[in-house]
């Protein structure tokens, strides 16, 4: 019996998830008494798995697994998933993640929950919690089958050192025909990504149009974040559709949110409110935002964010 | 081309979430039920099959009787026919086993579905209804184009998009940008008129276990009153993310 962890990785290196689901693992493997297993797909340099607590490392190296077809991937996790005999999988919630773990539950024929962001309460039963209802409510699950798959939700576990003397081995599935052909990637580079991002810097109508912009990405550079926006203002065109963070864009759980110039409709904050503290400045002190925030200024953010960032940036200068 | 849409009956957005039998159980009192969201974007894709490319498009449901107005709707919109599969939906693998015997028996070459509910979320029925198939599948699918039997795909992918391509049967899970917000169908009086002489057949389930089940349900903790801070006091919001949340 063991527990395995899918760690994807990205040009060669493991994402924050990868190792969140690691460190979430190895707490799994604990209640349970068993080892972790970590698999990976191509990646430079395992020995960071092991400082999050993997126990045995599956090092998959093929050319083939480099274009991602989430069927091929799958069927590689279900190889690991019965050689090792797991009795847990666990696979983060990348964009990768969300569409293998559905596929490796269905061939493990395992019951399966998602966006789970706690350890189980109860091995047996193995019960997990995870967020249901766009973030307003928990619903704790009982996964009924010997094999169990779990999606970890994004900085809900969070990372736990945990170093053990793990070895590696190199595994060489076999590689199933993918039926889908990748033609183009496009990916923006030197930038940071909503779904990577710690910090997110988003701002609303209140901005009053796309050239007032400039101030939000000053703001996002000072602080290291990506930048973000609501529905109306991609609608608008003033922003790109990527942008867009709330129910029908892009899901942020970030560990600090700032929101300026939006007025917090709950179509925004459905997409925005598994962010741990959140900042709203607005110049209306009735914004329903400031209901769900931790944080608010009322103020324009004319005059507030340009302070914000020249205080910024001497904190940093002195913090750095 | 035959088109199969499925198409989730959910708790409209704005709707207060409670719980009753000791929290074990959703409370449906008072909550209108809509489609979900991303199914929407799913829809009117499919509409435009319909319109330019001569595809029929049929809608489906996995749940009991109360989920027919919501079809109806769909009908409203433009689709075809409607099938309910008539049982309770117990988790997204369940959902799954059903709707891929509808598949089967009705010989589809592409599904539409939304990425996710916006009930449980969970984002699971798409994926899992491609590999029970053994169909091609693309998630978060934000652009689709098909030509005779090849489809070409657009798709998020952390930090950008890919295009790919692939050949009919497909399993699409959809979001914006497979349609934009201004291009929703809303149901209009002659549609709503002829939706009610549309098909909407109910099927029986096939049998299949549980592989989970709800144990309960809980509320967040209540949040604590905002800190307000001046806005000429900056200093002080810094002070405060630094010193008491720690996130900068």
């Amino acid at each position: 019996m063991s527990v395995l962890v899918y760690a994807e990785s990205s040009e060669g290196k493991f994402k924050k998830v990868a190792l969140e689901a690691t460190s979430y693992g190895k707490k799994v493997a604990e209640q349970l008494g068993t080892n972790l297993v970590v698999l990976t797909i191509n990646a430079d340099e395992t020995s960071e798995l092991n400082t999050y607590g993997a126990e045995k490392i599956l090092s998959v190296k093929n050319d083939a697994l480099k274009s991602l077809d989430a069927k091929v991937i799958a069927n590689v996790i279900k190889q690991a998933s019965e050689k090792e005999d797991a009795s847990v999988v666990i696979i983060d919630s990348s964009a990768n993640g969300l569409t293998v773990a559905p596929m490796v539950a269905v061939s493990l024929n395992a019951g399966f929950a998602s966006n789970v962001v706690a350890a189980p309460s109860s091995t047996s039963p193995f019960v997990v919690k995870r967020k249901a209802f766009s973030n307003k409510a928990f619903n704790n699950t009982e996964i009924n089958t010997t094999v169990k798959v779990v999606g970890l939700a994004k900085n809900s576990f969070g990372l736990h050192e945990n170093a053990s003397s793990g070895s590696t081995e190199d595994f060489s599935p076999s590689i199933i025909e993918s039926g889908m052909t990748s033609t183009s990637i496009d990916k923006t580079v030197g930038t940071v990504t909503i779904a990577d991002a710690d910090i997110v810097v988003s701002a609303g109508r209140g901005l009053k149009g796309p050239e007032n912009w400039g101030m939000i990405e000053e703001l996002a550079e000072v602080l290291g974040a990506a930048t973000a926006c609501s529905k109306p203002v991609s609608d608008m065109d003033w922003r790109p559709h990527s942008e867009h963070v709330g129910q029908t864009g892009k899901p942020v759980s970030s560990n600090l949110y700032i929101a300026i110039g939006i007025s917090g409709a709950i179509q925004h904050l459905a997409g925005i409110n598994s962010s741990k503290v959140k900042v709203v400045i607005n110049t209306d002190p009735e914004a329903p935002f400031f209901k769900a925030a931790d944080y608010g200024i009322v103020g324009d953010a004319f005059e507030v964010v340009p302070k914000l960032i020249e205080k910024l940036k001497s904190f940093k200068a002195n913090n750095a | 081309m035959k088109v199969l849409v499925c198409i989730s009956h959910v708790p409209d957005t704005t709707s207060k979430i409670n719980f009753t039998d000791g929290d074990t159980k959703f409370d449906t009192n008072g909550v209108q039920f809509v489609i979900n969201p991303y199914d929407e974007f799913a829809l009117t894709r499919a509409m435009w099959f319909k319109e330019k490319q001569g595809a029929s498009v049929t809608v489906v449901n996995v749940g009991n009787a109360t989920t027919e107005p919501t079809l109806r709707k769909a009908l409203a919109i433009g689709a075809d026919d409607a099938i309910r599969v008539n049982t309770e939906a117990t988790d997204g693998f369940f959902v799954a086993k059903q709707l891929a015997e509808v598949v089967k028996n009705g010989g589809y070459d592409l599904v539409l579905a939304g990425k996710e509910s916006i009930d449980y979320n969970g984002g699971m029925v798409p994926a899992m209804l491609a590999s029970i198939l053994d169909f091609n599948f693309s998630n978060a699918c934000v652009g689709l184009e098909i030509e005779g039997t090849t489809a070409t795909i657009s798709r998020e992918i952390d930090g950008g998009k890919e295009i790919l391509s692939a050949s009919l049967p497909l399993v699409i899970g959809g979001q914006k940008g497979l349609v934009e917000e201004k291009d929703l169908r809303i149901p209009n009086m002659r549609g709503i008129m002829m939706a009610r002489k549309k098909p909407l057949n109910v099927v029986e389930p096939v049998d299949f276990d549980g592989t989970t089940s709800s144990a309960s349900f809980e509320k967040p903790a209540p949040k604590g009153a905002c800190k307000m801070v001046d806005a000429d006091n900056v200093d002080e919001l810094i002070s405060l993310l630094h010193n008491e949340a720690k996130v900068i």
